[in-house]
């Protein structure tokens, strides 16, 4: 019996559903295991739970309540799997096996290619001997008997891009790493979450650890650091305890520590709780904060490729740019490679949330369009509602509306587009979301998230903030218009780091997309979505 | 029970020794001073300024730099309400009004008068798929709904 015990899993009452089994076996006697799993990404269906038995199919239920919890086992133990959402296999041994679908046949499920989320709500996260059953550490037995620049050759031959949103190529970050001198040199996984709407890299190390742990001995491995970070966002606390097991059983089987599986080579990891701050995604800032310091970030260069923390050549990649790197070692980069789109290789997992029918995380090949992620495996929006946008990239992306549905997304058509793929958060906005409300929600998350160090996003991030609530308020003049993208320039401009330099992606977009909306609120003091409150048109916006 | 400078000094000295009065581990030991004391007590932060030979002005610095830390004790409940995206727009700052109403918040403050709750917003706990989530102590919730905040305040006395 599997229990999807992701964040996502416990706020839809997974906690209240594996005590109810729990009691349920003891009541009843019925011998087997319970094994709480992490998020297969089909987050719609929390609470849900994953029964099995020797030589019969696996048959998972959704949206499971404590009270339910005594039927669905008696009648899959009775030999059925009716009420069952979706099976694993099919074997024509239960009764309405029929008229179950397969778990990779669902909707959400059918596009996805999952390689990164592959053990995901399949594997115990916290065993390290399933994620060995499951080919773990094979990539890593490849790369020790592997010479450094090998590696570097077939990471390049992957095509990997950072996955954390800037899509530097994988390879030459390492590669600039390698290259620097030193006499120590560190490698840090970047577990810092940040993005509002993005969830994928808790979903990730949360529920296969292990393979982020192989990710960055492979780092340490290829760029010759004996020490490495994991720097995971407070916010998130399983994903730090998950990872913080995984380090341990890693070190007590020879994974991490002296001689690693007999190659001679040694590294040791350790888990550093981030006390919360957005520009810690910024990687000058991040290794401000692990010195100890508050986290501003600086001029570059000099990259911490060549010097990072403590002033040594250091080397930082996402969650999910780690997990890849176990995947290209066991595919082979050829393989790895085969999909994708033309500049960027292989998959990347995108978080569908907001105004849609069925929200989760999907992995799918770089390049897959909106429309595909929004409508095919979300489901589009809600009944009677109408598609509006859908936000990309987090705080510094933008809000793409309908016309670019078919875009594919990919790190240079969004930012073609004014947005960018950032995290690959996708938040679906619907006809009841108002485009300057948005524009005001992440101008208030920028402008008390800027570090305050330079003047283009400290004080821009505030006039804009300023303005777009006079707009909200009924008391916008149209000249604010020019004024917002004239500001817009200069922080794109002279930002120090990308939160500035970002910030004015949510105004420029829903200014560019949807001007008619900022002309309602300023020349007719309407909000016409009903959600900003202007003072004295209440009536207005009820008609 | 009201707690002495001793008992800060004591206790700090003992998360400074298991930090090798590390000055790259100050984050570390505030948030372990923290989660011992629900802040960060003034008499705690000059005792780590002694031990560390770091400026007091330059741990406040920290200390107000993050939003994990708090200066000010906190309620018996923490609540912590995600204004991430999603959230947002399934209704987070309505939820956020009301909750504050109902357990008697004013303005900015935090703790309400009875020392029951301090509730702060957090940017994006990662369960935008359940949005509108809540987060008590360390209990998580999702699609909360306005007409059920009062049963859920009622689980924590």
């Amino acid at each position: 019996m599997r229990v999807g015990m992701g964040t996502c899993g416990q706020a839809a009452g997974a906690e209240q559903v594996f005590k109810a089994l729990k009691e349920h076996m003891d009541k009843t006697g019925i011998k087997g295991s319970l094994i709480s799993v992490g998020c297969s990404g089909t987050c719609y269906l929390e609470p849900q739970i994953e029964l099995s038995k020797q030589g019969f199919p696996s048959a998972i239920y959704a949206n499971v309540m404590p009270d339910d919890v005594s039927s669905i086992l008696s009648s899959y133990l009775s030999g059925s799997v009716e009420g069952a959402v979706a099976l694993r296999e099919k074997l024509g041994l239960m009764k309405g096996e029929a008229n179950v679908p397969l778990f990779d046949e669902l909707d959400f499920n059918k596009l996805q290619i999952r390689r990164v989320t592959a053990n995901c709500g399949k594997v115990d996260p916290e065993s390290i001997d399933d994620y060995i059953a499951f080919g773990g550490f094979e990539g890593l037995r490849k790369v020790l008997s592997m010479k450094p620049e090998e590696v570097i050759d077939t990471l390049k031959a992957s095509g990997l891009r950072g996955r954390g949103g800037a899509g530097f190529p994988t390879y030459l970050k390492w590669l600039i790493c390698r290259q620097a001198v030193s006499e120590k040199k560190f490698v840090i996984c970047n577990a810092d979450e940040g993005d509002p709407g993005a969830f994928m890299n808790r979903m990730e190390a949360e529920s296969d650890p292990y393979r982020v742990v192989e990710g960055l001995i492979t780092a340490g491995y290829t760029i010759g650091a004996h020490e490495g970070f994991f720097f995971v966002r407070a916010e998130k606390p399983l994903m730090a305890l998950r990872l913080r097991r995984a380090v341990e059983e890693s070190r007590k089987r020879g994974l991490l520590g002296n001689d690693i599986l007999g190659s001679g080579f040694s590294f040791d990891a350790q888990v550093i709780l981030s006390a919360g701050a957005f520009v810690c995604g910024e990687e000058t800032a991040m290794i401000a904060a692990i010195e100890g310091r508050r986290a501003m970030p600086r001029q570059r260069p000099p990259f911490p490729a060549t010097k990072g923390l403590w002033d040594y050549p250091t080397n930082i990649n996402n969650v999910e740019t780690l997990s890849q790197i176990p995947v290209i070692f066991q595919l082979g980069p050829q393989k790895y490679s085969e999909i994708g789109s033309e500049k960027s290789k292989g998959t990347k997992v995108f978080c569908i949330a907001g105004k849609v029918r069925r929200t989760g995380a999907a992995e799918v090949p770089i390049g897959t369009t909106i429309r595909k992620l929004v409508f095919d495996i979300g489901g589009g929006v809600y009944e009677g509602r109408k598609f509006k946008a859908v936000q990309t990239g987090g705080p510094s992306g933008g809000c793409l509306p309908e016309k670019f549905l078919d875009l594919p997304l990919d790190y240079e058509t969004l930012q073609a587009a004014g947005s960018i793929m950032g995290s690959g958060g996708l938040i679906v906005l619907d006809d009841e979301v108002c485009a300057v409300d948005i524009a005001r929600y992440f101008l208030t998350f920028t402008s008390s998230e800027s570090c305050g160090k330079c003047a283009p996003c400290r004080v821009g991030t505030k006039v804009m903030l300023g303005i777009l609530t006079r707009i909200s308020e009924g008391e916008g003049e149209m000249g604010d218009l020019d004024e917002l993208r004239g500001l817009a320039d200069a922080m794109r401009d002279t930002s120090l780091c990308a939160l500035g330099q970002g910030a004015p992606n949510p105004v420029i977009t829903t200014l560019k997309y949807f001007e008619d909306e900022y002309v309602a609120h300023i020349r007719d003091k309407v909000c016409p979505a009903g959600v900003c409150k202007i003072a004295g048109k209440k009536d207005a916006v009820a008609q | 029970m009201i707690k002495t400078s001793q008992d800060y000094r004591s206790a700090v000295s003992e998360i400074v020794a298991k930090y090798s009065g590390s000055k790259s581990s100050l984050i570390a030991i505030l948030q372990d001073i923290q989660s011992r004391f629900n802040h960060i007590p003034f008499e705690s932060a000059l005792e780590v300024s002694e031990k560390l030979g770091i400026p007091l002005s330059d741990i406040y610095g920290v200390a107000t730099f993050y939003h994990q830390f708090r200066l000010k004790p906190q309620g018996r409940h923490l609540i912590s309400m995600c204004m991430g995206t999603a959230c947002h727009v399934k209704g987070a700052p309505i939820n956020f009004d009301a909750l504050k109403e109902k357990i008697g918040i004013e303005g900015d403050e935090e703790t309400s008068p009875d020392g029951r709750f301090t509730i702060q917003r957090v940017r994006c706990m990662g369960a935008c798929s359940l949005a509108p989530t809540v987060r008590i102590d360390g209990d998580i919730y999702g699609k909360v709904k306005l007409d059920g905040l009062d049963e859920l305040l009622r689980r924590y006395l």
